[in-house]
């Protein structure tokens, strides 16, 4: 577990540090531990989505940049080449036999090639991608609007949330359990900005950021931003999924909604 | 020293230094100060290194704390401005060769957890902040209201044109007795009301400014600090020197008289040392 991997590291410390750390914070790192106080943590994270919720409305856009702003390094986190024999087949025939499912609470599943969804109405945008560790790179994207996906599979009134299922075993596991996954809530599953996109700065999607495709949902920190998404899903509810966090790194103690 | 000024102390009239509010609200922001600078410094571990503009031009950051290679050594180098500084086994690589190295920018003992987990550490910093909100607000709002701010905080035309004497009394350690101890002195005031109308409201609005969602909600954050990246440097800043006023602050409590300090924080209550003579 990750959690005793980070222990271990500890052990490397030196005397004195771990010395002052055990004094110092020997109050604080069991309290961490404890799951009342990650509760009560918690708490913050619906008072921080409420708030956000209220002043932000859905018409507010993430501010667009000129072409001037865009990195000329735009950092690739997390996987950066799936392992994954599917995967693989695809990218080495450049996704031509490859298709996006959208299934779960819609009225018309559907399955779209990558000209397919290049063939629909697309927006181009060039944002500002605010990664949880501090970091910002600025990048243009040209994908189709999540909308016009949801609207053209009839998305059944019940559904509440859109998960992504990615091809990247982030979680080394594998399996199934291991792969990236993350979801929305329908305010930003429709929010305009909200695209999968097949290309960056006007070029195909490069495998490092995602290829095929990538989710921009560019109100939100870059871990929601899946890549290597192959299955779009509307559920209504998320706990049934995985430890039901509703994403990769939220199983994994971060917040579903990254706003902040 | 503490008994020769329990002593003084004796001699000298009791006041009702500080209200109810004031020792809630001060006591408040003590603790969450202090857990959102170590969580802070936590997600600032993350990625310790800071920016000018939008963006990360990740090979000219202004500031950075990294382990660098050179010659087969390995060392912990702090990035100022272009300028390098050995800082192995504190900033950028704790520990030491006997005991092992861990990459990491700010040592274990400052970072709430001490472990690396930006997750924990987001968590701890985002509830504390809006503590830290609330905190603020009620201090705020109560000072304003009660005439706390007016009455007690800020310095007189008279008392600014006086500055000069009174940094010239402190350099010499030399602090206000019999009535001019009642109230604030300039030197107080100034940095009381720094800290409470500047700094720390400039720590909400540049943390404010580093969430995607306030930015658009609110795009005029991004103007007002020029780019979430400059936000992101200058609520560094701004936390080091709400650390060195904290620093300077509890070497004032512990020269001036702990105990009177403390308790005067704690029950109100202040011992005036009586005045050895007029000026």
């Amino acid at each position: 577990m990750s959690r005793e991997r980070r222990l271990d590291r500890r052990g490397f410390l030196g005397n004195g540090l771990a010395a002052a750390s055990a004094t110092l914070l020997g109050g604080c790192d069991p309290m961490s531990e404890q799951p009342w106080v990650k509760r009560i943590l918690d708490s913050a994270e619906t008072l921080t989505r409420v708030t956000q919720r209220a002043l932000l409305s859905p018409s507010d856009l993430a501010r667009e940049y000129s072409e001037a702003e865009i990195s000329t390094e735009f950092k690739a986190n997390g996987s950066t080449d799936p392992d994954d024999d599917a995967y693989k087949a695809h990218a080495a025939s450049g996704f031509a036999n490859w298709k996006l499912q959208v299934g779960g609470l819609v009225g018309e599943p559907l399955a779209l090639s990558l000209d397919e969804l290049r063939a629909m109405p697309s927006r181009t945008q060039i944002t500002r991608h605010d990664c949880v560790e501090g970091w910002s790179c600025i990048g243009k994207w040209k994908g189709v609007q999540l909308s016009v996906l949801l609207e053209r599979a009839r998305l059944k009134p019940d559904a509440r949330y859109i998960v992504f299922y990615c091809a990247d075993d982030l979680g080394e596991t594998g399996t199934e359990a291991g792969k990236y996954y993350e979801s929305v809530g329908l305010a930003d599953a429709f929010h305009d900005q909200t695209l999968l996109a097949y290309e960056m700065n006007d070029h195909t999607l490069p495998i490092p950021h995602g290829a095929p495709i990538r989710l921009r949902v560019e109100r939100q920190l870059g871990y929601k931003m899946a890549k290597y998404v192959m299955r779009v899903e509307a559920v209504d509810s998320l706990s049934p999924i995985r430890r039901g966090r509703g994403g990769f790194w939220e199983d994994l103690g971060y917040e579903w909604y990254a706003g902040i | 020293m503490d008994a020769q000024n329990s002593a003084a102390g004796n001699q000298g009239e009791v006041i009702y230094r500080h209200t109810g509010a004031v020792r809630i609200t001060h006591w408040i922001n003590a603790l969450v100060l202090l857990v959102l600078l170590m969580s802070g410094l936590q997600i600032f571990n993350a990625h310790p290194a800071l920016y000018i503009g939008s963006k990360s031009d990740f090979d000219a950051p202004v500031f950075a704390m990294r382990p660098i290679m050179h010659d087969n050594q390995i060392y912990g180098v702090t990035t100022v401005l272009g300028w390098d500084f050995d800082t192995t086994g504190v900033f950028g690589l704790s520990g030491d060769a006997q005991n092992g190295y861990e990459y990491r920018g700010i040592p274990s003992w400052a970072t709430l957890p001490g472990y690396q987990d930006l997750s924990m550490g987001r968590r701890w910093h985002f509830f504390f902040a809006w503590l830290f909100l609330f905190n603020g607000l009620a201090y705020l709002l109560w000072s304003l209201g009660s005439g706390h701010l007016r009455r007690d905080l800020a310095p007189s035309g008279r008392e600014l044109k006086h500055i000069g004497a009174s940094i010239w009394d402190h350099l010499r350690l030399r602090f206000p007795k019999g009535d001019d101890a009642k109230r604030y002195n300039v030197l107080q005031k100034l940095s009381y009301l720094i800290v409470a109308l500047v700094l720390l409201p400039l720590m909400l609005a540049t943390g404010l400014a580093m969430s995607p969602g306030m930015d658009a909600a609110f795009p005029v954050l991004l103007d007002i600090f020029c780019g979430r990246q400059t936000a992101r440097t200058i609520h560094f800043i701004s936390a080091s020197f709400i650390v060195i006023f904290v620093v300077v602050h509890l070497v004032m409590v512990l020269i001036t008289g702990v105990w009177n300090n403390v308790r005067s924080m704690i029950t109100g209550r202040y011992v005036i040392a009586p005045a050895e003579e007029k000026s």
